[in-house]
């Protein structure tokens, strides 16, 4: 007899979407462990509005957002340990996790929900030469400073990476009183949603350079300017092209990794591309009865899809949690490859049974580059099942394809699941 | 005749929306939008911008928070942007705050209040 049914670790917003789910109407024990104090992981910071227009078809805050998602939980039922930290998770669902209050705890759980999110990356992960002088921060740490904290960073600032947390830092420092002379991006297009090129830079004028990069950091104790050049198709600065920016501050917006320590020390195979599990159309990573959703599996732009992903991960971890409470043997053949091909980088899942996948399965996915004017497609074995046309597909957004079980099911002996661009 | 190319904000798909303009300035077309609210943007954007503000104010006697979240109930128009986050600058929140509550009324003569969107 486990302690609970199903333990989801971290009570962000897809801990508390897959808790909910696991409870099944009160049926299962769950409990979700979070090493904070407060529940709702990133979003307390992210006080700007724009979640939830899926969801509850209302725009929200990030706090708002979590609020709700907090009280479905409560009221379904869902136990609760804050403060509490996970320390290991081992491959037979034993969680080891410690806290002020209580030291440390063995809990053992029927199955596992990985829900930990992600973390920035660190300026130790980009080469800029120069001192490593204060005001140099990620722009999540300056978002927690100001929103959190109620402290200000700095009063000129420049920003490196055009990722969602940069421009919306842009506008909330500008609206605080500092100015932003610019946003810098390495790349040719931006990392970002449009809308917050539009509402975050464009509405303040704040300029977005393009193909541009930080090559120095002047200042011995505190910032005091950076020098800025365009780079070419490589990525190299251009000679001739450095400016400098006098300022106090640099924000780093360079990108997230998902936070997958706990995962690697348990046994689950990561995917290289997208840093998180690799997981099966149930969500469920190579180590059976443990299963992701949210940042931790793949890092996502808009909640109300990490909502969608974790409520299917908590229904998958509590009926593999019954199964296992009845003695029933899993099932446990491999499914059927998803490939990613011709810009597709990555899906999740990464493959699929067809007998165990829903009538209805999203398969999500980012592109590698910019494309215009192209077709998604997906093959089942030579034939092409899904061709949907999109205008403009980007990096920074991710997209999905819905497959449907009968198509899969009509196919016995399928060999692979291609997703792949093509002209329109 | 004018046409306007314009992001919409409303919503992450961020749609490519195009006004176009008689020469007295009325709205003859609205193309590209891929719901109403889109549609409702694009004529706000193009006449009258408006935009709703986030912000955070300092909270006294909250065991949790130094600050709360607040926002304006709705929009505001763009160019008072600027004048409602000023307004803001010696407001102070007592505890115990709910989502909702209104932590200002009628901010810089908008019209419009400011409520919390964290509780405290
Ligand atoms: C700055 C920022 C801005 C965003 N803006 C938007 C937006 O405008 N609109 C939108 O829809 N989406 C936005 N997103 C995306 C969305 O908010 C996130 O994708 C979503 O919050 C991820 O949820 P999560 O539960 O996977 O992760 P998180 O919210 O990060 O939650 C993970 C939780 O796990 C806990 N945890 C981690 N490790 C442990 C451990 N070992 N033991 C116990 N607990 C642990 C953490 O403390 C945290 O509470 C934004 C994201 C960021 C970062
Ligand atoms: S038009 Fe509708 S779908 Fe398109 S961005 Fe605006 S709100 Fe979203």
């Amino acid at each position: 007899m486990s302690d609970y049914d199903v333990i989801v670790i971290g009570g962000g917003p897809a801990g508390l979407a897959a808790a909910t789910s696991a409870r099944g109407e009160g049926k299962r024990s769950v409990l979700v462990i979070e090493r904070d104090q407060k529940l709702g992981g990133i979003l307390n910071q992210c006080i700007h509005n724009g979640f939830g227009l899926i969801t509850f078809n209302e725009e929200l805050t990030g706090p708002e957002y979590a609020a709700r998602y907090e009280k479905l939980a409560r009221d379904a039922g869902v136990e609760f340990l804050l403060d509490t930290m996970v320390l290991d998770v081992s491959p037979d669902h034993m969680v080891t996790c410690v806290s002020e209050a209580r030291g440390m705890q063995r809990i053992s759980a029927g199955a596992v929900v990985l829900a930990m999110g992600c973390r920035e990356r660190p300026r130790g992960a980009l080469n800029i030469p120069g001192f490593r002088p204060a005001g140099v921060y990620t722009a999540g740490t300056a978002q927690r400073l100001v929103n959190i904290e109620g402290l200000m960073p700095g009063r000129e600032v420049v920003i490196l990476g055009s990722g969602d947390i940069g421009l919306i830092m842009a506008r909330r420092m500008t609206l605080e009183g500092a100015h932003v002379a610019c946003v810098a991006e390495l790349m040719p297009y931006s990392g970002g949603l449009k809308r917050n090129i539009v509402q975050c830079l464009d509405d303040f004028g704040i300029p977005l350079l393009l193909s541009h990069t930080v090559t120095r950091v002047e200042g011995k104790r505190r910032v005091e300017a950076v020098w800025i050049a365009q780079v070419d198709e490589k990525g190299r600065p251009v000679a001739g092209t450095e400016k400098r920016y006098p300022c106090d501050t640099l924000l780093l917006s360079v990108g997230l990794l998902p936070e997958n320590e706990l995962s690697r020390a348990a046994g689950v195979e990561l995917s290289r591309v997208t840093r998180g599990p690799v997981v099966n159309e149930s969500l469920e990573t190579s180590v059976p009865g443990i299963f992701a959703c949210g940042n931790v599996l793949h890092v996502h732009d808009l909640v109300d899809y990490v909502s969608q992903e974790a409520t299917a991960a908590g229904a998958a971890a509590g009926a593999w949690a019954d199964a296992c409470a009845q003695h029933q043997a899993h099932d446990e053949e491999p499914g059927i490859p998803v490939v990613a091909e011709g810009g597709v980088r990555y899906t999740v899942p990464q493959s699929i049974d067809p007998e165990r996948m829903p009538e209805k399965l999203t398969v999500r996915f980012r592109v590698g580059g910019v494309y215009e004017d192209k077709r998604i497609c997906v093959y089942l074995g030579d034939e092409r099942v899904i061709a949907k046309r999109r205008p403009i597909l980007v990096p920074g957004e991710m997209e999905d394809v819905t497959l449907k079980r009968e198509d899969l099911l009509a196919r016995p002996g399928l060999e692979k699941i291609v997703v792949t661009l093509e002209e329109a | 005749m004018e046409t306007r190319t314009l992001t919409c904000i409303r919503c992450p798909r961020g749609c490519t929306v195009a006004v176009t303009l008689a020469d007295d300035g009325t709205i003859t077309s609205v193309t590209g939008n891929s719901c109403m609210r889109g549609d409702k943007y694009a004529r706000d954007e193009v006449t009258h911008p408006v935009r709703v503000v986030t912000t955070t104010v300092p909270v006294v006697g909250s065991a949790t928070e130094k600050m709360v979240s607040v926002k304006t109930a709705g929009d505001v128009p763009k160019g008072r942007v600027f004048d409602v986050v000023r307004a803001l600058t010696d407001v102070t929140a007592t505890a115990p705050v709910h989502i909702g509550d209104v932590i200002l009324a009628d901010v810089a003569g908008t019209g419009i209040d400011i409520v919390a969107t964290k509780d405290a």
